[in-house]
C-alpha cells in the first residue's frame, strides 16, 4: 500500500505542476478559474489517498466542501468575466 | 486462508482505484498545457471532478466497508455531480461571450445561428422603431 501511495503521489503531483503551469501561464482569467478547479480536485484526490493510507476519515468533510467552495469560486468568476464591460 | 486472500484481493482493487483516478488528474494536468482554447482545456479539466473522484470514492469505500461511509460518499458525489455541469456552463457562457475561443478551432457552432438571427431581429425592430414618428 506505501508503494501505491507513493507512485499516486507522484502522479498527483505532476497534474498539479501541470495546472499550476496552466493556471500560471494564463492566457484568460477563465484558464485560470479551469486550472484552479483541477487543483482543487487533486487536493481533494491526495486527501483521499491520505484516507486510505492513514486508514482515518479525518478529512471527509473536507471532500464535501471542497466541491462547494470549487462550485462557488468558478460561477462568481464567470459572472464577474461576464458582466464586466 | 481465504479471508486474507479476500484482503489482498481488496487491497489490489483499491490500488487500481487509486492509480486510476490519479491518472485521471494527469490526464486533466497534460490537457490543461497541451490544448490549445478554452473549451477544449474544460473538456480535459471535467475529468479528474467527475470520474477522477467517483474513482477515488470507491477506493475509499472498499476499503474502510462501513456501511455508514456510504452516504456521506454519495453526497459528495452528487452534489459535485450537479455543481460541475453547472459551473461548466457559466464558464463556457462567460468564455463565449467574451471570445475566449478559437473560432477556426470549431466543427459546429450552434449558437452562432442563434445569435446572428437575435441580432437581426433587433435590426429589424429597430428599423421600424425608426420609421414611426419619433415620440420622444
Amino acid at each position: 500500500m506505501t508503494v501505491v501511495a507513493y507512485v499516486v503521489g507522484a502522479i498527483l503531483a505532476v497534474a498539479a505542476a501541470c495546472a499550476l503551469y496552466r493556471a500560471a501561464r494564463g492566457p484568460s482569467i477563465l484558464d485560470r478559474v479551469l486550472a484552479l478547479d483541477v487543483v482543487l480536485a487533486i487536493i481533494g484526490a491526495a486527501l483521499a489517498t491520505r484516507m486510505v493510507v492513514t486508514g482515518n476519515l479525518d478529512n471527509l468533510v473536507f471532500l464535501v466542501v471542497a466541491s462547494v467552495v470549487g462550485f462557488i469560486g468558478s460561477v462568481t468568476v464567470a459572472r464577474f468575466v461576464t458582466d464586466r464591460k | 486462508m481465504i479471508v486474507e486472500n479476500s484482503q489482498s484481493v481488496l487491497d489490489v482493487v483499491v490500488a487500481v482505484l487509486l492509480i486510476s483516478g490519479a491518472l485521471m488528474s494527469l490526464a486533466a494536468g497534460v490537457g490543461l498545457v497541451r490544448f490549445p482554447d478554452l473549451l477544449s482545456r474544460m473538456h480535459a479539466a471535467t475529468k479528474p471532478q467527475v470520474l477522477g473522484l467517483l474513482l477515488f470514492l470507491l477506493a475509499l469505500a472498499v476499503e474502510f466497508r462501513s456501511w455508514a461511509l456510504i452516504p456521506v460518499l454519495l453526497v459528495c458525489w452528487i452534489f459535485q455531480l450537479l455543481t460541475s455541469p453547472v459551473s461548466a456552463h457559466m464558464v463556457g457562457r462567460a468564455g463565449y461571450r467574451t471570445r475566449h475561443m478559437r473560432r477556426d478551432l470549431l466543427t459546429i457552432d450552434e449558437l452562432d445561428d442563434v445569435v446572428e438571427k437575435a441580432a437581426r431581429q433587433r435590426k429589424d425592430d429597430r428599423r421600424k422603431k425608426g420609421a414611426q414618428p419619433d415620440p420622444g
